[in-house]
């Protein structure tokens, strides 16, 4: 069974940085994504930064912290009068993306083959949140259909670039980040008409392997659509049955995730064996399955031990056919 | 059925289908109805049982997070449009405070600050602090009851810091935090010092209550 671990901040510790510096140059991520790789026998190379990346290409302010993800600052978006003016960047005039490209390329020398190396892309549908403020977002959502669907396009256009970007430099997939789209957040309705159609024009456009990830909100409600986005396989979170995700996905897309990283950090080796345990024995059978946080990016504060012992867990409990699966069932 | 249940029904319809005409329709009819009353009580009556069950809705998966901030707007914005329910029964017997840790993610906020606002309880609104600038405002200010909204988990961490500050200088406000980490994690309130916790933003007035209530005691 194929382990993601997506951890990014993780590599920071590993080379004896602060998060601020090991984001500051492509080399840091390379060697961290590689050590990562060989100390948590990981099936993948996650070139993921950090999600404020894209609209520090937009000139955003950065908020660094010594034990979280780089956030971003005020958004840029204060009036939604003054969409209509914006032009999206150029990826390749943006030294906040370009470094991303370069561990890509880095990496893909490093790998080849071996491993999947995963880019990452906000949403147009979810990058607004942090351009303009959750709550003028949701406004301009429901109230301001013109500016909306101008912004759409704007993004579209930066999203698809980023994308096709990110492969160009070596990434074998991408990962389509929209908790926006979540039913948990925008009712389905409103989705079928907004996040469900700019997810189809994006991912039909990107050159590669798509995964949508929901960054730890549901998705459950809107199952028998997500195929038709064009994505293979899609982020679940720890708040929805990993059994009856399974069934909603099962031949369709293979499901990613789902365990709880906010738990993850005061989880004994124990609990993190039980807890791949689990995940393994609901959604593991038949296959499509690759376990993974919930949330798309490790928290800092998961110690070392917990990534060990869920990595050591995944290769004592997820070797198929999976047998032990029907010996424990009751 | 029952005429208060239908208008009940109504306005929940209205603010569910983000329909700022039907709302406002509607919320006219019931200001009429209770206008010989003319009490904010019952308007209030009316208004905070339907956010509290649209809140609710969101807890289950019924309603989404969109749609019950919208809905916390409209009756903002309608409560402020009516003359006769402009000026509200302020409620507080102690000085509540309310403020994001850290991050601009200002959402988790005003949606509690809606729900507060339309219960008769005011919150002083500080905004985007860090955990030293936050604790500074709260002990300049007096502040009895501290409701922390956070989005990332250092964020919520920070409240630990923030609890350490108050404390070492005799402070004992109470904190009650909500936000995603909290909801992710049932025991993070405690290991970061807070007093409370809310999985949704409406209940936080039942816990600004309870607390107010032990210490009127």
């Amino acid at each position: 069974m194929p382990l993601f671990l997506l951890v990014t901040m993780h590599g920071a510790r590993e080379l004896g940085l602060s998060i601020k510096d090991y984001f500051s140059k492509p080399e840091h991520v390379v060697e961290g994504q590689l050590r990562m790789r060989a100390k948590y026998l990981n099936d993948c190379i996650y070139n993921f930064y950090y999600a404020a990346a894209e609209v520090e290409a937009w000139g955003m302010d950065i908020l660094y912290h010594a034990d979280g993800p780089p956030n971003s600052g005020a958004p840029f978006i204060t009036n939604p009068d003054d969409i209509r003016k914006l032009k999206p960047p150029r990826v390749k005039d943006c030294p906040c993306l370009v470094k991303v490209l370069d561990s890509a390329r880095a990496l893909k020398a490093g790998v080849g083959d071996d491993a999947p190396i995963l880019g990452v892309v906000m949403s147009p549908f979810s990058v607004p949140v942090m351009q303009m403020g959750f709550e003028r977002y949701i406004e301009l959502m429901f109230e301001r259909p013109d500016e909306f669907n101008h912004l759409m396009t704007i993004n579209e256009a930066f999203c698809v670039e980023w994308a096709n970007a990110q492969l160009e430099a070596g990434s074998t997939a991408i990962v389509y980040y929209d908790p926006v789209s979540s039913p948990g957040i925008t009712p389905k309705n409103k989705f079928m008409r907004s996040g469900f159609e700019t997810a189809k024009r994006v991912i039909s456009r990107i050159k590669g392997p798509t995964a949508i990830h929901f960054a730890s909100e549901r998705c459950l409600p809107i199952s028998s659509e997500l195929p038709a986005t064009g994505a293979g396989a899609v982020g679940v979170s720890c708040v929805e049955d990993l059994v009856l995700l399974k069934n909603a996905f099962k031949q369709k897309m293979a499901l990613v995730g789902n365990l709880n990283g906010i738990e993850m950090c005061g989880w004994t080796s124990r609990k993190a064996e039980e807890a791949v345990k689990d995940a393994i024995k609901k959604a593991g059978p038949g296959g499509g399955f690759i376990l993974s946080d919930n949330h798309g990016e490790i928290p800092f504060q998961v110690p070392e031990d917990v990534l060990l012992s869920i990595s050591e867990a995944v290769r004592k409990w997820g070797e198929y056919p999976l047998t032990w699966v029907q010996d424990d069932a009751p | 059925m029952e005429e208060r249940q239908v208008y009940l029904e109504r306005f929940e319809n209205a603010l569910l289908s983000l329909d700022w005409l039907a709302a406002r329709k509607v919320f006219s009819e019931i200001a009429e109805h209770v206008k010989g009353e003319g009490s904010i009580a019952d308007v209030e009556g009316f208004i905070v049982p339907v956010l509290e069950k649209i809140g609710a809705g969101w807890e289950t998966g019924e309603v989404s997070l969109s749609q019950v901030y919208m809905s916390g707007r409209i009756c903002e914005v309608l409560l402020g449009e009516n003359t006769p329910v402009k000026t509200f029964a302020v409620k507080n017997t102690q000085k509540i405070a309310i403020a994001v840790l850290e991050d601009y993610h200002l959402l988790g906020k005003r949606m509690v600050k809606s729900v507060l606002l339309a219960n008769g309880l005011q919150p002083v609104d500080y905004g985007t602090k860090s955990a030293p600038e936050l604790a500074a405002c709260v002990i300049k200010d007096g502040i009895e009851i501290l409701l922390v909204s956070t989005l990332m988990l250092p964020s919520a961490l920070r409240v630990k810091e923030l609890r350490k500050i108050l404390s070492d200088s005799g402070n004992g406000v109470k904190i009650v935090v909500g936000g995603a980490p909290f909801r992710f994690d049932e025991n993070l309130w405690k290991a970061v010092g807070a007093d409370a916790t809310g999985k949704r933003a409406s209940d936080a007035v039942g816990l600004v209550r309870k607390i107010m209530e032990e210490k009127n005691v």
